[in-house]
Parts: C-alpha cells; structure tokens; sequence
C-alpha cells in the first residue's frame, strides 16, 4: 500500500545535474572572504582609530568600542586565512558547480534588475515584470499563467500596502499617471 | 498567584474579534512559510514583519508569534510527507516520520508531531509565565555592569557552546557588533564608520540585515538544490487523531524528558537545534528495543517535536525578561519591539504590562488554536507544494524588497538587503554561523553602551565587573564558557593521564 498513495509529485526540468564540474572550492572561497573581512577590519580600525580610541573626561571615545571590535575581527580572519591556507592540500570542498552557479545566477539577475528597475520605475512595476518574467522565461510556465499571477499579486500587493495599511512604496511614472 | 491574575488579564485583552482574527491570518500565513521550501521560522516572520509596523505592539506580536508558532508547525508537514526539513531542527523529525509516512501511517505521524509540538510548547510556556516575571523583577536592580556581563555571557556562550569553527563565530559576532555601531554614535553624538555617506548616517538597520540574511540568500541556496518532490499525501481523521491521543499516556517519559530538555536549551542561545537530536537519541537510548527507531516509531515522532518546540518557545524567556534573544527568531521578534517602540528588557514587565502579558497568553491560545488548525488542514497546506518554485521565488524577492524599503522608506536599504543576501549565501556556503550575527547587530548598541556607562561609572576601571558577587559571577562564567572547549580538553586530557600515573 506504500507506493500507491503517493500523490504529490512535482517535477523539476531545470535541476541541476550532479555531475557538474566545481566552479570553485570552498577553500578558495574562504581565502577571499578572509581577505575581504581583513580589509574591511582595517578599514574600519583605521576610521575609529582617526574618530578616537582613547579617554576623555567623558569615558571611551566613541572609536574605543569598535576599534578592538575591529582588531576582534582581524584577528578571527587572520586566523581564517592562515588556517584555509594550510588545509589547501586537502581534497578540496566544492564551493558551487557549474550548474548550480546557472541556477544561482538564474534568480540572483532577476533580483539585481528588479532593485535596478524598483529605483526608476518604483516597485510594483517591477514587481511585475519580475513575476511574469521570472516565472515565463526560468519557470516555463505558460505565459498568460505568468501574467495573471504577476497582476494579481501585484494588486494585491498594492492594495495591502499603499492603500489598508498605509506603508508607501516607491513609485514611478506609472502610478503618477493613476494619480498616486 | 499574581501571575495568574496577570495572565487572565492578558486573555482579557486578547479576546478581541480583531485579535482572534489576526491570529488566525499570522497561523494561516505561518504554516504556509513553514511549508515552502526554503522558508521557515527567521525567515518568515522577518518578510512578514512590515505588515505589523502599522499595528499597535499587541496585535502586532500577537500576529507575529502565531507566524512562528504556524511555521513551527508547517516544518513537520514537510519532513513527515517529504522527507524535507523545514528547519535544521525538523531533520530528527524525519528520522522515524518519513518511515511512517512510508508505511501508510502519515496521519498517524502527523498527529503526533502535533500533538508533542502542542505539548512541548505549553511546557516552555508555563515555564516563561512564572519564571520570566521573577527574573526579570530580579534583574531591574541589574546596573550596566550587569547588564554588560549578561551580555558577555550571551556572546561568549555562542562561542564557547557553538558548533561551528570557534573563528567563524568570532568573526560573525564581531562583525555584528561592528556593524551595528555604524553612524550616529548614542552617547557622544558623534559619527563613525560612516566615510561621509550620508545614507550610512542612520546606521545599518537590524531588520534590513536580517531581510537580506535570511531571506534573499534562502533563496539562492535553495535554487542550487534540486526542486522535484515526491511526498505522500494524507488526510487526518478524528479516529486517527483520538487512537493517537489515547495512546499518549504511554509516552510520558519522553515527552517530560524532550520537554526538560528544550527547555533548559531553548534558555542557552542557539539550542533549539541539539534540543531535537538530544530528545530523540535519549529517547533511543532508553527505549528497549533501540533498533526498532527509524523504522516508523512513533517515539521517534514524538521525542524530537517536543524537544524543538520547548526550546523554540523558551527560547523567548531570556527575550521577554533579560532583552536578550535566545535565538535567531527571538533576535527579530525583539528587532520587531523596538520598531514599535518598545524597550526591551526587564522594565517591559512594569511598563507594559498589557503587552507581556497578551503575547503570553497568546502563546497559549495561539498553540490551541493552532493545533486544530494543522489537525484540519493538512491536505490543503501539503499541496501548497505543488505551485512550482519558479512562481514562488519571484514573490518572496518581492515581498523581501517591501520589507526592507518600509522600514525607513529608504531605496538605498534594498540596495542593503541585496548586498546582505549575497553575503548570507556565502557565508552559509562557507559554514559561518547566521546567529552570532543577528544577535550581535541587534545587541550591539546596547551591549556598547552597558559597557561605556560602567566604565564611566567606575573611571575607567575593568575591575567594575568583579565589584560584586552577581556581577563577578555572571563575567567569571561568561569566561569560563568563552573557553570552555580548552577546558573540556583540559579535563578530558587530565582524565586520560590518571589512569597510567595510578598503575
């Protein structure tokens, strides 16, 4: 009786394969962060340095506090790096492979054009095109679906916030033509 | 006694139609991120968090816990049906569900995931309604030095107890209290960290992060798995429910030991996750026949459930009486109290009397209400599944992006957001702990300050944190748990030479 009562079954065709070739290990990855974090460290020990980490009359100066935060954190990466440098001969880790990078990369454009168009076009013109485009061209799923979907809940979307609750989003050309 | 008297007051102020009624939306909204892939606890309640902002406090937690308490729900539907966790605290779950599913026995599972979670929860919930008032009626006399070294003891516990590399907590926590001393200084007015930006002038907002955090890289990292499912489908009866709830008396040993166990972990950070493993391997070790556990027992149900949902909820006692989180979901419920204004902390007890007591009692209605709810509508949410990812990612992008821009009606926080979703995918990539993070962002203007008042109090002396036996204690075991895995080392190595030195 085990295998009839399955019902819900939900394709994927886009998964991506196993056998993918690694892009990148997790090693090298973890080098860059290290050094990424490190610079950011002395960054920003350097800006409490200039702002103050000494006394006066008062207490701490306002750097005192995250300016042995920052050396906190230099130190962690430091230690970071050295020990991702050492376990190099290690068989590596695989950060991501090739096609989980496409998958990966498969929303992230989307989202970085989304904020990009949210800034001219205010959000719930992108909010649209996201949805309808998203769900057309990575999901391949029949277009009037894709539009349907992409009005209603940006309507929905526009009636909750804007209009119930009073939380004002970003808006262009288009809403200014409706008088919003 | 009084705090009953307080308790039936807050159902007082919860039984409003305008309450119950957004307490069934926050179980509704909150099962259904439970059962997404790729949401959950932290997840949903940070993307939800805006709706609340036009809310008075009370509705506004009131309909926030119920999203967590649904969550916490919706993640057994999909380790008992699916096989997929929800949360890492749902894998013991599947262990001895997913058999049972297998087996034909879903419901019977589903119940009793139910049930334990119902059972575990009210546990942690009678615990938070006479422990919390009593701690947090000690801890007004608490000074900053107090303060600061309950803090400490937060954050060196994370260290010391986590299980991730002991540099990454330290760099994640280090960056958390460091980026939350971006912009305008509290105490000298001042500006840091800002390198002339004037959007950095108002200082990186904590929900903003967590947005981005959370939500934006679950996303990308559930993009890289595979997406098809495979799951059973059922449908519970009163007949199953009532068999299952008359054989639950057998139980009691588990459930009393899973429910000590959450309980004492919810209280130490981050411990909602070893709760559930450390429920069902005891369970296992005591049972008689531990062979028999990840084959469809229902034990193995019931220990885990129990465990998690005990420290889930108790986790919101060292929040609710210290303004300490003890967990990542509790860090944005308390990000949620200051934007409402709010002061978190043991004065909330005595200012706001109203409020603690309404969400506690929420707690209890909201896991009533919400047990016959999953007990009556798991095919409708187990189906929720089949709607295709493709169409889902797109509007959680979009309702991450609303949350982050209605905090501060600010373009640049969704610029934020993005960039802290990258660097959560990474980080999650490279196993740097989210937690130490949270907590640190949302402690960090408070522990600086704590820590700045002491040492303006004492001249500068670090001796202000020995000046007393409570205050001396609390920093002594914040140290001592900082090293704790060198001490254990220690003790273990001194163990092992015993022997040999006796012979």
């Amino acid at each position: 009786m085990s295998q009839t009562d399955l019902e819900i079954v939900v394709e994927d065709p886009t998964a991506p394969e196993d056998d993918s070739p690694a892009v990148v290990s997790s090693g090298t990855i973890e080098i860059i962060v290290s050094l990424l974090l490190l610079a950011l460290a002395a960054t920003l020990g350097y800006d409490n340095w200039r702002t103050g980490i000494s006394w006066d009359s008062t207490g701490p100066e306002p750097g005192y506090f995250p300016f042995y935060l920052s050396l906190i954190l230099g130190g962690g990466s430091l230690y970071g790096l050295i020990a991702a440098l050492l376990s190099r001969r290690a068989p590596a880790e695989t950060f991501v492979t090739r096609a989980q990078a496409r998958r990966v990369m498969a929303v992230f454009v989307p989202t970085l054009l989304f904020c990009l168009v949210t800034q001219f076009l205010g959000l719930y013109v992108a909010s649209f095109l996201l949805i309808a485009g998203f769900m057309r061209l990575v999901g391949k799923i029949a277009l009037w679906k894709s539009l349907l979907t992409a009005f209603l809940f940006t309507a929905i979307m526009f009636v909750t916030f804007d209009i119930a609750f009073d939380v004002i989003m970003p808006k262009g050309p288009l809403e200014a033509a409706f008088g919003y | 006694m009084e705090a009953f008297g307080l308790l039936v007051h807050g159902f007082a102020v919860l039984l409003t139609g305008k309450t119950l009624v957004l307490m069934m939306v926050g179980l509704v909204l909150g099962i259904f991120v439970g059962v997404l892939p790729g949401l959950g606890g932290p997840n949903g309640v940070a993307i939800l968090l805006p709706l609340t902002f036009t809310m008075d406090p009370t509705s506004a937690i009131v309909m926030l816990s119920c999203i967590y308490w649904g969550a916490l729900f919706g993640g057994a539907i999909t380790s008992i049906l699916f096989n997929i966790p929800g949360e890492a605290w749902s894998v013991a779950t599947t262990f001895d569900g997913y058999p049972m599913a297998q087996q034909g026995r879903a419901a019977e599972a589903l119940t009793a995931a139910f049930t334990s979670s119902f059972i575990g929860s009210l546990v942690a919930v009678l615990l938070i309604t006479f422990l919390a008032p009593m701690i947090s009626s000690f801890a007004l006399k608490f000074g900053p030095p107090e303060f600061f070294a309950v803090y400490l003891l937060t954050f060196c516990s994370f260290v010391g107890l986590g299980r991730e590399a002991k540099h990454k907590t330290v760099i994640s926590m280090s960056l958390g209290l460091l980026l939350a001393g971006v912009g305008m200084d509290t105490v000298s007015g001042q500006l840091r960290m800002t390198f002339g930006s004037a959007e950095l002038l108002r200082g990186i907002n904590f929900l903003v992060a967590v947005i981005g955090l959370f939500g934006i890289s679950e996303i990308l990292l559930t993009m890289e798995e595979r997406l098809a499912l495979l799951g059973h489908a059922a449908s519970i009866s009163l007949r199953v429910v009532l068999s299952v709830w008359r054989d639950l008396p057998r139980y009691w040993v588990t459930l009393v030991r899973s429910s000590f166990i959450g309980c004492w972990l919810g209280i130490t950070p981050g411990g909602a996750i070893a709760a559930s493993f450390m429920g069902y391997n005891l369970a296992k070790r005591f049972a008689k026949n531990p062979d028999s556990f990840g084959k469809g027992r229902i034990e193995g149900v019931f220990a885990p459930e129990t465990a998690a949902h005990a420290s889930g909820t108790s986790a919101l006692l060292p929040m609710l009486a210290l303004g300490i989180p003890g967990s990542g979901t509790a860090a944005i419920l308390l990000g949620g109290l200051m934007v409402w204004g709010l002061n978190p902390g043991p004065l909330l007890f005595v200012e706001h009397k109203d409020f603690v007591w309404g969400l506690i009692a929420s707690m209890y209605l909201g896991n009533v209400v919400g047990l016959v709810l999953v007990l009556t509508t798991v095919p409708i949410f187990a189906s929720i599944l089949r709607v295709p990812f493709a169409a889902v990612a797109p509007m959680i992008v979009v309702s991450c992006a609303i949350g982050a821009y209605a905090i501060q009606n600010a373009m640049f926080d969704i610029w934020l957001m993005l960039g802290f979703g990258v660097v959560g995918y990474v980080f999650k990539k490279i196993s740097i702990p989210l937690a130490p993070f949270t907590l640190a962002l949302v402690l960090g203007n408070r522990a600086e300050d704590a820590f700045r008042l002491s040492m303006i109090g004492s001249g500068g002396d670090l001796r202000v944190f020995w000046s007393n036996g409570l205050v001396g204690s609390i920093t002594t075991l914040a140290i001592v748990l900082l090293f704790w895995p060198l001490i254990d080392k220690l003790f273990s190595g001194v163990g092992r030479l015993q022997p040999p030195a006796e012979a």
